[in-house]
């Protein structure tokens, strides 16, 4: 049994492991364990049903957040197609289940695989485009993928959609909001470890590289354009796998949900959570959620109170709100609120004496 | 005696990102009307003491921490560099930062921006007079001009905002003998004829000297010397490491060179 | 034939359109290398204000238009001042995520005080304006439009190739550094490019208002057919974003006419990335000058 660990007072790294694992203390750990246990035993117990919807949208938005986090926050490339990615997942799921009758365990995964092939197809402009065409190219990708949507009527059902039924492990019923919980965050705290571990191995760290410069990355010998390819393929694949949940969680979907407004969402998840990092993409996806679902209380609260017609008058400021959280955190707080969370805590963990 | 004095650093020191010290205390003096020319080795800090007194270190996030810069009189250190260029001061950059995609006539009208609205075309006459390959290519996009025309280019840009104080940052650089001597010569020209006070940081200490009326050396973010140009010219010391020749005119052997940390006096 | 010629001309004027609706896309960009996402709704405000002046306010028509101008002018000077101005050397993802945030913002405010519908704008072109060859129409609308467009292309051609401050705007884009050096006005110059680039916004926006009448909605996806019109001309060529307009404008209403109506609207959009994957810079685009 090695002895505790608490925080050092300042940067005493004398190896690289050091520099690069996970937990700095145990007590780390035994937060992570705390944290776990909040997760698993205390929240679905408490949780009424309507807290439950939310918090499962919140887990499905969050596994995607991360996967553009990697792609955005840690490779520098830029995707607005991600709503469309995402829709790839739910209707490849959709299809693999009602068509061809794959049980659940095995059509998410694979709504995942081919959202990464889709992912990489339109990571192809990478090879030669950055920035902003970079951008626009993705742009397009996310109008094309919408029209696609819509019109392979014999895939997608059109603007009809496609009713998903009801998903099962094992024989087990998942039509069940609190059973359906534990679906979710399991796999969410799965990606969350595939990608915090992803990022310590050669493959982060040579998309770090990319992000920071391109041209010396390529100068030390990394294949800038093959790794700008995995990283839109990985990022695509936990767009997919989300969108193949939301598929499972629905159980019915149309093209609606996934047009470029999703993409936005999502990059302003990871925005106001923080680029490049984790936890970040987390908040933001709380955040993001959470705010949707306040601005649709408060407009129902106002139709019900007085006459509807202020509600309706009123539903637009909710979107007005939402470019105004945007705008201010990136003008106030640009690295989000993962920077907010960590100045918080490094209040706490060196009190009382926080010099 | 004192309205004789254009530009004067008093003890300035220069810090970029609030952790980065790179001027320590410099002081120096330009006088009106005269040639001040700058050495130094590389990153001696030759550059960042032109941008503490054009501005320009503001972008860069550096600042001016201590001591002062006075500018016929008033204090400029610290100020925007829209505030001093229109006070009459420009720099020419290092590395001849011309508009690519702008004709050679309108990279010249840039050089108004200081003083817009008045007219131009004087300007535009003298500046064709002291550099005629322009005026053969003032139709041309700048970045498809040859290194010589575009150092003439920037230069001459740098003219048209009439400045009282003009600072060259290494003109001499990555071109032939020939042309080095030829923008030399036209640089003391401007000075003889315009009446430009000129600040001239360069590596060719050789053709520095011969046209500069003072001189300062620099390392390491200080001034170590600081004389006459005719003085420093003879300096045994400038002349060892600067203008590489030694006092014997003829190549030193091997353990000469070796011995010669232990003589640069001033460290 | 005649249905060609109809589509052919449908399809010259609605690029025309598009690439009116583009230049002050090009100038934004061409100066300060912002992608501007809320370029749809600065049309729209645009031409919203222009509605409430001209069929509220009942001001007379040249009168209504002069203070939209104005209006827009100052709009676009304060949104660069308050919103963009903190950015100036952020990473891109963040100033592209801020003109998104702006879109949504406008958006809500319009759609709060003017609703999803449609307004119109009273009737003040004179019909005399409509040509007509053989069964080929031409409404008068769309002559005014390509009037005013030619027009507009004319006074900034010039202001950008022979005023002081056009060339100032120019370099500013080419070298940053250099300009500064010389005494360029650089946040100015940012200032002022946002404030023509609202002001040719509302222009357009008006425009786009007498055609099809005023609708949140409809502007703000105007906004973003802009991308696929300026990346086929480049970037940063005024010349490029016309021509690249009446490409748009050509392809989508032959698609409409010929193949179905449901391609048209994404046709532009699968040209766009098989541009990109061709010519990264565009058709018209500056080729890098580079010197090593």
């Amino acid at each position: 049994m090695n002895k505790l660990q608490f925080h050092p007072c300042g940067n005493f790294r004398e190896s690289y492991y050091e520099e690069i694992r996970i937990f700095e203390t145990d007590f780390g750990r035994l937060w992570m364990l705390i944290g776990l246990m909040l997760l698993f035993v205390v929240i679905p117990f408490i949780s009424s049903p309507y807290m439950l919807y939310v918090l499962n949208t919140m887990g499905i938005y969050a596994i995607a957040a991360i996967g553009l986090n990697l792609l955005i926050g840690y490779t520098g490339q830029i995707s607005l197609g991600h709503g469309a990615f995402f829709g790839v997942g739910a209707y490849t799921a959709a299809i693999l289940a009602t068509r061809a009758g794959f049980p659940f365990l095995l059509a998410v995964p694979a709504a995942g695989l081919v959202t990464a092939a889709v992912g990489m197809v339109f990571g192809l402009p990478t090879a030669r485009l950055k920035h902003l065409y970079l951008c626009i190219a993705t742009l397009a990708g996310q109008f094309i993928l919408e029209y696609v949507f819509v019109q392979w009527e014999r895939l997608t059902g059109g603007a009809e959609g496609i009713v998903v039924s009801e998903a099962s492990i094992f024989g087990i019923g998942l039509g069940d909001d609190r059973v359906f919980y534990y679906v979710i965050f399991v796999c969410f705290v799965v990606m969350i470890w595939i990608a915090v571990n992803l990022i310590r191995t050669r493959y982060g760290r040579a998309f770090i590289a990319i992000r920071d410069n391109d041209r010396a990355a390529e100068g030390m010998g990394i294949p800038i354009f093959s790794y700008k390819l995995l990283s839109f393929a990985i990022s695509s694949f936990y767009a997919g796998f989300a969108g193949a949940l939301y598929a499972y969680y629905m159980m019915c979907i149309t093209p609606e949900p996934f047009n470029l407004w999703l993409s936005i969402e999502f990059i302003a998840m990871i925005i106001i959570g923080g680029l490049g990092s984790i936890p970040g993409s987390v908040f933001g996806s709380i955040f993001i959620v959470g705010l949707s679902e306040i601005l649709s209380h408060i407009t129902q609260y106002l139709m019900n109170v007085g006459d509807t017609g202020m509600g309706i008058t009123i539903a637009p400021l909710r979107e007005f709100i939402f470019g105004l959280a945007i705008v201010l955190f990136i003008i106030f707080e640009p690295k989000g609120l993962a920077e907010v969370w960590r100045i918080i805590r490094s209040n706490f963990r060196l009190w009382p004496f926080s010099y | 005696m004192e309205n004789n004095i254009r530009l004067l650093l008093n003890n300035i020191s220069v810090v970029y990102s609030d952790v980065i010290q790179v001027l320590k205390g410099v002081s120096l003096t330009v006088k009106k009307g005269q040639i001040v020319s700058l050495l130094g080795s590389n990153g001696a800090g030759k550059t960042t003491t032109l941008k503490a007194v054009s501005g320009l270190l503001k972008p860069e996030n550096g600042k001016v921490t201590e001591g002062s810069i006075e500018y016929d009189g008033s204090p400029v250190q610290n100020s925007s560099p829209e505030e001093i260029t229109r006070k009459g001061i420009i720099q020419v950059l290092e590395g001849r930062q011309e508009f690519k995609y702008l004709t050679v006539e309108e990279n010249l009208r840039v050089g108004t921006a200081t003083r817009w609205g008045k007219p131009y075309k004087k300007d535009l006459e003298m500046v064709y007079h002291y550099f005629p390959a322009l005026l053969a290519r003032k139709g041309n996009l700048a970045g498809y001009c040859s290194g010589g025309e575009l150092q003439m280019l920037v230069m001459g840009r740098g003219l048209m905002a009439q400045p009282k104080l003009l600072l060259l940052d290494e003109p001499s650089l990555g071109l032939a003998p020939l042309l080095v001597k030829e923008i030399f010569q036209i640089i003391r020209r401007v000075n003889n004829e315009l009446g430009t006070t000129l600040m001239l940081v360069e590596q060719n200490a050789n053709m520095a000297l011969q046209i500069a009326h003072y001189g300062y050396v620099m390392e390491n973010g200080k001034i170590v010397m600081e004389s006459d140009a005719e003085d420093l010219r003879e300096n045994p010391d400038v002349k060892e490491f600067y203008l590489g020749t030694a006092a014997t005119g003829t190549l030193k052997s091997y353990k000469d060179v070796k011995s010669y940390k232990r003589r640069k006096r001033w460290l | 034939m005649e249905f060609f010629l109809q589509l052919l001309v449908n399809g010259l004027s609605l690029g025309f359109l598009y690439a009116v609706s583009a230049l002050g896309f090009v100038m934004i960009f061409k100066s300060s290398s912002v992608l501007n996402f809320a370029h749809g709704e600065l049309l729209a405000i645009g031409a919203f204000m222009f509605l409430v002046l001209s069929a509220w306010a009942k001001l007379p028509i040249i009168l209504a238009f002069a203070i939209t101008m104005i209006g827009s002018f100052a709009l676009g000077f304060v949104v660069e001042r308050l919103f963009l101005r903190p950015l100036i050397g952020e990473a891109l993802i963040e100033v592209i995520m801020l003109t998104v945030g702006l879109a949504i913002m406008f958006k809500g405010i319009m759609l709060f005080i003017f609703g999803g519908d449609i307004h119109d704008y009273p009737k003040f072109l004179p019909e005399g304006l409509s040509m007509e060859w053989g069964a080929i129409q031409i409404p008068s609308v769309y002559v005014a439009t390509f009037v005013i467009g030619i027009l507009f292309l004319i006074i900034f051609g010039l202001f950008f190739k022979y005023s002081s401050q056009g060339i100032y705007m120019r370099s500013v884009a080419d070298n940053q550094p250099a300009a500064l050096s010389l005494g360029v006005h650089v946040k100015r110059v940012f200032a002022l490019s946002w404030a023509i680039a609202a002001l040719v916004c509302a222009m357009s926006g008006i425009v786009l208002g007498i055609i099809n009448g005023v609708n949140v909605h409809e502007l703000s996806s105007i906004g973003l057919k802009v991308f696929p019109v300026v990346i086929l001309g480049g970037l940063d060529s005024i010349g490029g974003a016309i021509i690249g307009g009446v490409i748009i404008g050509l392809l989508e209403t032959f698609t409409g006419g010929y193949i179905s109506t449901s391609l048209r609207e994404v046709i532009p959009y699968i040209v766009l990335v098989i541009i990109l994957m061709v010519r990264p810079y565009g058709l018209f685009g500056l080729v890098e000058i580079e010197r090593v």
